[in-house]
């Protein structure tokens, strides 16, 4: 390791060879301010286009000044970070930045939360002394995200999730010079492109140029009507995250303030996704059992290995890019819809309350979600299993608007049937959690013995790709893990060529799974927000006195009263759905 | 008897190919097939007086020849021997006809290296090329030196990047010679987008093979067998050319494996650009032939380190290769000896704007812009005054009177508040505005930036925009302190060459002509009556006669008066399109 030595504001530093200026000045406790800079270091993605030129500094010897997050430092190097060129420049390109800026701060989406808002607080802009023309561009109206490009300031950070890391390819940078923006090729609106919805563009936007669709007015309007009987889910990711939107540090689990909040919001019912959670491993369990016990009989003609297909954003990414692989996913619903599904059935005839009188509203990590319940499969008669889904970031603006403090309600209990789950279903939450919450049920039922060790700690991580191998008494299951589209791709990649020798891979559209969904709190580039966030959700799974799915009273309940048995019929009618080739539809449309 | 008519995009953009076929025709229908020789070759640079006709081997050489002047050239100057006197070159100062062009002013101080072979041989026929000693440097570098031995020629003759940047390129190929890699590429930049500017494409129009010859030259010494062209579809010509002579090189084993035995492989494909300016920037040149968005990077890492493909790549323009094989034929110390101290060989301007010959000139380094305005380009037009000379193009600067008699060469022109950048010299007369030409150069760039970086994106908008209400008079004295600053920043913090040098024009013409700018400003004049909303056009009574030629020629009716009366224009109406001015005989119309 070479070291370098060089001198930054008069201070001497040294660092390792490739070490950019910024890096070096942070090690010296000097923060130079960025805005397109974006360091996701947990994976792997450091973006550094250099474009904004806001953290420009000066060098010695040098003509111009050097973006500092761009330049690597050389022996002997003088940097100079707050001279007066330096700032009357940095203050001049933010000036440029905001003269093609609306300035419609007090009802944006992003107001308070947004990184070119706040650097005009740092820099103390007042006027802006360049007025002139705005760019302007069509609104994008899909069904989960809005794309509000009047408001991009060209970082190109979306683009660098939606190609690099998600291999989606949708966002890239089109038209010349003033007119130069981020847009889906030929400037269609992402309904008419390959978007998967995933949402990580929203999640790395530092303006309101991307923002997921709102839907907490639908839900306030349920919630006002008299006639609805409104029921709320909550997905396991979203208690390890709702919290920082109320300053509580990164990774404080939330779970009974959340249930509480939702009730005095008034949700008549507040379950949790959770136990959906449960019912998916039932269902997908026994789907990989059955796959699995015909391969180990020696059945030629069964597919594996068998994927997971909870993630709304993998199942839309698949559809687009690998549709002659639509038989590998498992055919069981995502935990949202099968919530959906029993809640407007089962327990809607429990409470005797009519389908359409019913509403179901999810808060959701995700912005996907958003998508998923609008698809017609998911719907009986034109009425949707879940009607709404808002985002964890929605719900933190609902309970902020309804005069809520957060941080004191006092912790309150999910309401049953709907809302009991067990340890196995929280960890749905974060990458190689739905796989591991299959292992300990397929484990039990296929060797009919007591998983001693319920925690599978070679399934946890935070690499893109993840494999191994549990010995399911003397038989090993080869297990693979992949979060973030790109990684997805890799692994199916090799499925399609015969390479894979996994029997079941678990996939999620977002890095870190769901706990680093679209429609989380923004982590604003710091992916130890993420970590924190998978710990809050093993330590919820570590506290619960059940943590297997089938040992769910509920869940067990449920199949007594109403489905029968995993796999039944009326469980696939409900529980399971199916595919489409959206490649040809997207050919259709072109 | 050789007949060269020249095959230029200009030259045939007034019929020169109907030119040729004319003449072949001639010769035909008088039996002289045997005796002459009709031949097309590349661009003579004296685009003024197109299309010309050459004749060897008395160098007698017509201009603007047209198609019908083929019968009188066949039956006067091959039949009979003699000159054909109406087409000869008429010198303005003297009036006398001058028959061989290096008499002529315009060739008299040029030394014609990267265009030696322009205007002698036909481009589409590589025998020609090997007459004019082409491929021999390829052959003496192949055969005879090692790399390292090569380099170091190009290392002493002191040439540097012709594309803009000035970079020796002998020092550029020494990098990219000691970064290993499996695979190395050669790049030829032929995305010439300067306003104005046609070197590079006259280069491979009339001379395609001596860049190919050059970036054998090139590969050999940094270690690739790959070499890229890349050129802007606009270039249909060229890159016919171009085409052909890949293909005839192949055939000769000039490209290929084993090239003359000598055991090493070279090919070239040709890449389109689809005509962005920004793409002349080397790394947004290689993003743009990987099929990325053609927008620079951030350097480090340089092409040489990782480029094409992320390997060594060499990228070269097509003036510079055009220089490499007669730099090995005649040794650096040759090509070091013409130029300046820091600026060694010629280099090729496209002369422009209001000056007497407009074309492609070859000087050497160190000619003073007075030398080349007034004794190459003849001058400036109608007999007007000079105002100022426009050197680097868009990223270049206003350089005036008093910078006439400086050496040009790549440190003078920086020095100057200028740059060379590719070779535009556009000359301006007391005429133009120079505010207007800022924002003229500045609606280029605002058109041409990639939109990457925010200072270059907005900045130059904005600058635009200020630019604007200036020549609106709408601008305040605190507008002109704020443009000169954002001036600075642009490229003070700007990510590639684009930014960095966009708002020279305004700088260097608020130096050089700050009361221009003030006389805007605060006087809400425009001292060259150019600035439309500044101006007026008025009829000056005592001198008009009534003819009505004003009248009838305003797109907009807007003025009036009866037949052998004074007339009247309407100010409200009028478009300031100057029809009226043009049009009258009596000099009866003003500009106010």
């Amino acid at each position: 390791m070479e070291l370098i030595k060089l001198t930054i504001d008069n201070r001497t530093v040294e660092v390792e060879k490739g070490t950019t200026i910024f890096h070096a000045a942070k090690k010296l406790g000097i923060e130079i301010p960025t805005l397109c800079y974006m360091n996701l270091k947990d994976l792997n993605i450091e973006h550094k286009p250099g474009g904004c030129r806001i953290c420009v500094v000066e060098v010695e010897g040098r003509r111009n000044l050097a973006p500092s997050c761009a330049t690597e430092c050389m022996e002997g190097m003088v940097v100079k970070t707050h001279t007066v060129r330096v700032l009357n420049a940095r203050r001049t390109v933010l000036e440029l930045i905001i003269s093609d800026h609306p300035f419609d701060c007090l009802i944006c989406a992003k107001s308070g939360n947004c990184d070119l808002q706040s650097l005009a607080i740092k820099l103390g802009v007042r006027d802006i002394p360049f007025q002139g023309e705005k760019s302007t561009y069509k609104p994008d109206f899909s069904p989960a995200i809005i794309r509000d490009m009047d408001k991009c300031i060209m970082c190109r950070r979306c683009e660098t999730m939606c190609n690099d890391f998600q291999t989606v390819g949708v966002l890239s940078g089109i038209n010349r010079g003033f007119e130069a923006v981020v847009a889906p090729a030929f400037e269609r609106d992402l309904d008419h492109s390959e978007c998967t919805y995933c949402g990580q563009c929203v999640a790395v936007c530092p303006t309101g140029a991307l923002t997921e669709v709102d839907h907490t007015k639908n839900v306030i309007a349920a919630l006002s009507d008299s006639k609805k009987t409104v029921v709320v889910q909550t997905a396991p990711a979203v208690r390890a995250a709702l919290g920082e939107e109320f300053g509580l540090e990164a990774g404080t689990l939330v779970t009974g303030k959340m249930v509480a909040a939702l009730r005095q919001l008034g949700f008549d019912y507040v379950f949790d996704t959770d136990f959906a959670a449960d019912l998916t491993i039932m269902e997908e369990g026994t789907e990989l059992l059955d796959r699995l016990t015909r391969h180990l009989g020696g059945d030629k003609e069964v597919k594996l290995p068998i994927l997971t297909s909870c993630c709304p954003g993998w199942v839309n990414f698949f559809e687009y890019n690998y549709p002659d692989m639509m038989d590998v996913p498992s055919t069981a619903r995502s935990p949202q819809q099968m919530f959906g599904a029993i809640a407007k059935t089962y327990f809607a005839e429990k409470i005797n309350v009519k389908r359409e009188d019913m509403v179901v509203v999810s808060i959701m990590p995700c912005v996907a979600k958003k998508y998923e319940c609008t698809r017609e499969e998911f719907a009986t008669d034109g009425n949707p299993d879940v009607d709404f889904s808002i985002s964890t970031r929605e719900l933190a603006h609902f309970i902020k608007s309804a005069n809520i403090n957060f941080n004191a309600l006092p912790d309150e209990d999910f309401d049953k049937p709907l809302g009991e789950s067990t340890g196995a279903a929280v960890i749905f939450g974060t990458t190689g959690g739905v796989i591991e919450a299959a292992a300990r049920t397929a484990y039990e039922l296929h060797t009919g013995k007591t998983l001693e060790k319920v925690d599978f700690e070679a399934l946890r991580g935070f690499d893109g790709i993840r494999s191994a191998s549990v010995d399911f008494d003397g038989v090993d299951i080869k297990i693979g893990i992949a979060h973030g589209l790109g990684n997805a791709r890799k692994m199916l990649d090799d499925v399609k060529a015969g390479r894979s020798e996994f029997h079941a891979i678990e996939i999620m559209a977002c890095p870190g799974g769901c706990i680093g969904g679209g429609g989380q709190p923004l982590h604003h580039g710091d992916s130890s927000v993420l970590r924190a966030r998978a710990k809050a959700i093993y330590s919820e799974d570590e506290s619960k006195v059940l943590r297997k799915s089938h040992e769910n009273p509920s869940i067990i309940k449920l199949y007594e009263e109403y489905l029968g048995k995993p796999g039944s019929e009326k469980a696939h009618h409900l529980l399971h759905t199916h595919y489409f080739d959206k490649k040809s539809k997207q050919v259709l449309l072109d | 008897m050789h007949m060269l008519v020249c095959g230029g995009t200009g030259c045939r953009a007034s019929a020169s190919d109907m030119l040729y076929e004319s003449l072949k025709k001639e010769v035909q229908d008088n039996n002289l097939e045997n005796e002459v020789q009709v031949v097309t070759t590349g661009c003579f640079g004296f685009c003024e007086k197109g299309p010309i006709v050459k004749m060897i081997p008395d160098n007698t050489f017509y201009v603007s020849v047209e198609p019908k002047d083929a019968k009188e050239l066949v039956a006067e100057h091959a039949l009979k021997g003699r000159k054909v006197n109406r087409l000869l070159y008429v010198d303005p100062t003297n009036k006398e006809q001058i028959s061989d062009s290096k008499h002529m002013g315009f060739y008299k101080k040029q030394i014609r290296i990267a265009l030696r072979n322009c205007g002698l041989i036909n481009p589409e026929n590589i025998e020609e090329y090997l007459a004019a000693d082409g491929y021999e440097a390829m052959g003496k570098v192949l055969l005879e030196m090692t790399p390292e031995e090569a380099i170091k020629v190009v290392l002493d003759s002191g040439l540097r990047g012709r594309g803009g940047g000035g970079f020796p390129t002998g020092l550029k190929w020494q990098i990219a010679s000691k970064n290993e890699a499996d695979q190395k590429y050669v790049v030829c930049n032929a995305d010439e987008g300067d306003p104005g500017a046609f070197m590079d494409r006259s280069i491979l129009e009339g001379d395609p093979h001596t860049v190919l010859e050059a970036m054998v030259i090139n590969g050999y010494c940094i270690g690739a067998t790959k070499g890229l062209i890349y050129i802007r579809a606009e270039y249909p010509l060229a890159i016919q050319r171009l085409k052909i002579a890949i293909g005839q090189a192949r055939e000769f084993g000039l490209l290929g494996t084993d090239i003359l035995g000598s055991g090493f492989d070279f090919d070239v494909e040709i890449r389109y650009g689809a005509g962005a300016f920004v793409c002349g920037e080397e790394t947004a040149l290689i993003h743009s032939m990987e099929g990325e968005r053609g927008e620079p990077t951030f350097k480090p890492p340089f092409p040489a380190q990782s480029g094409y493909l992320g390997k060594p790549t060499n990228v070269n323009n097509v003036e510079t290769y055009a220089n490499i094989p007669v730099i090995i034929n005649k040794g650096a110390e040759w090509f070091s000896s013409i130029g300046t101290e820091k600026s060694k060989g010629t280099k090729v301007f496209a002369l422009a704007g209001k000056i007497n010959n407009v074309g492609l000139i070859e000087v050497p380094m160190g000619i003073t812009l007075r030398e080349v305005i007034y004794e190459i380009g003849g001058g400036i037009k109608g007999g007007k005054k000079f105002k100022a000379v426009q050197t680097g193009g868009p990223s270049g600067g206003c350089l005036t009177e008093k910078h006439l008699d400086i050496p040009i060469d790549f440190d003078n022109l920086i020095a100057a508040g200028s740059m060379m950048g590719s070779g535009g010299m556009i000359v301006m007369d007391e005429d133009d505005c120079m505010v207007a030409v800022a924002k003229f150069y500045l609606e280029f760039t605002v058109e041409e930036s990639c939109g990457k970086c925010s200072p270059c994106r907005v900045g130059n908008k904005r600058l635009h925009e200020q630019l604007d209400l200036i020549t609106k008079g709408k601008a305040t004295m605190e507008d002109l302190d704020k443009l000169k600053n954002l001036s600075n920043v642009i490229k003070d913090t700007s990510l590639c060459g684009l930014g960095q040098t966009s708002p020279n024009p305004v700088l260097s013409t608020m130096e050089n002509f700050y009361d221009e700018y003030v006389a805007h400003v605060t006087d809400h004049r425009c001292p060259s009556g150019v600035c439309k909303d500044l101006i007026r056009y008025e009829v000056i009574a005592e001198n008009c006669v009534g003819c009505t030629a004003c009248a009838r020629n305003c797109p907009v009716n807007c003025i009036s008066g009866e037949r052998k009366q004074v007339h009247l224009i309407d100010q409200v109406l009028c478009i300031k399109c100057g029809a009226c001015l043009e049009k009258c005989k009596f000099n009866a119309i003003a500009v106010i």
